[in-house]
């Protein structure tokens, strides 16, 4: 299998702060590939690195984006050439149609297809497409929109940040079914996630923990590491008894 | 037909309005240029009677009671030479019942030192409905003083809505003030939309009194600037009667070296009543731009993207 995205032992600092370190891991074509992590591990950060946002550009190492170096390429840049982003709590946009949004990252800028990107998130056409993309619309649906925009730019990596948080357990297994449908349309896809059930979906799942990659291998070994060592780690650091190398260690 | 009209149809098209609603007899317009009154025509239910002076035209305006205009009234007002002065003065009453739904456009495309003026006051009885829209468009040049002044009372359970728009070219300098008193049930909502540029020097007063009981209220502006632009916007709204309630909502965007402040002015004179305000100044939202970048929009179709939809 073919890299789609390589992130190269890639350093981050922000105001003095190492954030990620020497962190390495790459994405197949029509891959899905998970990363977990605790809180503060730094998936946020490795996202918008990955995407360019703010400007945010590696300290060192670099981002290789099917097969070309897009560290410090800007962010329309690196959609144009196939990559995006789901923010983990998407912007709203007053007077912006709901049908306007999503024409925006379409190739064709079909209605029908903005039709059916809505329908393939379980929300109706017809009650969507002309509201706003504003206050009006509930966290939930306001996700769902937005993973209907990505689904709809047709892209060749999506970056997922944690797409179920804020939907409900009912709609669990059609995000999960969702996810796998990058997949079967050709696109890879980087999903950040807490949820190890929404994890499993993935081909490979890599492990973060204080900004450093802990762990990488199917997402079932993963996430018994994460369980048995990282939670039990955490549960200890919270509780003061956690000796301060531990982590480095891991 | 004189060549007035032609180019004042043609200035109104530019500014958005339906150029058909003019030649329809079945839709009531007026056309006003300078201090001439190029076109009108009546429905039944509608009294407007313009009168030209001087530097103008006073303009008294009746919809008879209980009656429901089907189309909205199409007005449209401007100066088309590169200088000139127009006051428009309109007195309007409203009866019982009534409702009716205005849409100016004030047309501007030359002007260089230009005077628009315009006084309204306006009444409406119980139960009547005024919604009234007024779109303007200016050339590049900022030759033009705007100076809107309306003072309404609204009766109980009655509502007034207005929207004013100034989007298209550089105005020059803006000086709008609307002041109106609701009473008993009754409902006021004033918006404000200018995007201003160049050396755009614009003062915005909306101010609504809330003094009957029940009474509701919204004042809402959506300002963009950018060049040197210079905004000011006061929004005063006052719940006195019980149960009375408000809100104030203004969203000023700033660019290059423009300059914005909001003035909101909230006062609750009965323990029942209730006005609350959210005011945003600065530039345009981080993620807003991301969001759109990361489909694939550069950053200066992204930010006139979500200014464009600020002031739709």
């Amino acid at each position: 299998m073919s890299d789609c995205l390589q992130v190269e032992n890639v350093t981050f600092v922000a105001d003095g702060c190492e954030i990620l370190r020497d962190v390495s891991l790459a994405v197949g074509e029509a891959e899905i590939h998970a990363v977990l992590g605790p809180n503060a591990a730094g998936k946020s950060t490795l996202a918008n690195l990955i995407m360019g946002c703010g400007g945010a550009v590696p300290t060192r190492g670099r981002i290789v984006f099917r097969g070309e170096d897009i560290s410090r390429l800007p962010v329309f840049k690196r959609a144009r050439m196939g990559l995006t982003l789901a923010w983990q709590e998407p912007a709203r946009f007053e007077g912006l149609s709901v049908r306007d949004y999503l024409c925006l990252g379409m190739p064709q800028r079909g209605e029908g297809e903005a039709a059916q990107a809505l329908r393939d998130v379980l929300l109706e056409p017809s009650l969507y497409l002309d509201r706003l993309v504003d206050r009006r619309l509930s966290g939930g649906e306001r996700k769902r929109i937005e993973l209907a925009a990505v689904l709809a730019m047709k892209p060749r990596l999506a970056v997922l940040d944690e797409p179920d948080s804020g939907i409900d357990m009912l709609a669990m297994e059609n995000m999960v079914s969702l996810i796998g449908s990058f997949r079967v349309r050709g696109a890879s896809v980087l999903l950040i996630s807490h949820r190890q059930e929404v994890a499993a979906i993935a081909d490979r799942s890599t492990l973060i923990c204080g900004g450093r990659v802990v762990a990488t291998g199917s997402p079932a070994d993963v996430a018994s590491y994460y369980a048995n060592t990282c939670v039990s780690c955490a549960v200890r650091r919270f509780s003061g008894t956690v000796d301060k190398e531990e982590v480095s260690r891991t | 037909m004189n060549s007035d009209y032609e180019m004042m149809v043609e200035a109104y098209s530019q500014a958005g309005g339906d150029a058909r609603a003019l030649q329809s007899s079945g839709i009531a317009h007026l056309v006003v240029h300078g201090n001439q009154v190029l076109g009108q025509n009546l429905v039944p239910g509608l009294l407007l009677e313009p009168r030209a002076t001087p530097d103008g035209v006073d303009i008294a305006l009746t919809v008879r009671a209980g009656v429901t205009l089907a189309h909205p009234v199409h007005l449209c007002f401007g100066v088309l030479p590169k200088e000139g002065e127009q006051h428009i003065a309109v007195k309007a009453v409203i009866e019982r019942g009534a409702r009716v739904s205005l849409l100016a456009h004030c047309v501007f495309p030359n002007a260089v030192r230009v005077v628009h003026k315009m006084d309204a006051d306006i009444r409406l009885e119980e139960n009547a409905r005024y919604d009234y829209t007024e779109a303007h468009y200016h050339g590049d040049s900022g030759g033009a003083e705007v100076l809107p002044r309306a003072r309404v009372q609204v009766g109980p359970g009655s509502a007034f809505t207005t929207v004013f728009s100034l989007l298209h070219g550089s105005v020059g300098a803006l000086g709008l003030e609307y002041e109106a008193e609701g009473h008993d049930g009754s409902r006021i909502e004033m918006t404000s939309k200018v995007y201003g540029r160049g050396r755009d020097r614009i003062r915005i007063r909306e101010a609504g009194l809330l003094a009957g009981r029940g009474a509701c209220g919204l004042l809402k502006s959506r300002i963009a600037l950018r060049d040197d632009a210079d905004c000011e916007i006061v929004n005063e709204l006052t719940a006195a009667g019980p149960e009375a309630k408000g809100h104030v909502d203004c969203v000023e965007i700033v660019k290059d070296r423009a300059r914005a402040q909001a003035i909101p002015v909230v006062k609750v004179m009965d323990e029942t009543a209730r006005v609350t305000h959210e005011a945003a100044i600065g530039r345009v939202d981080r993620q807003q731009v991301l969001t759109l970048m990361a489909r694939g929009l550069d950053e200066e179709q992204a930010i006139d993207l979500i200014v464009g939809g600020m002031l739709k």
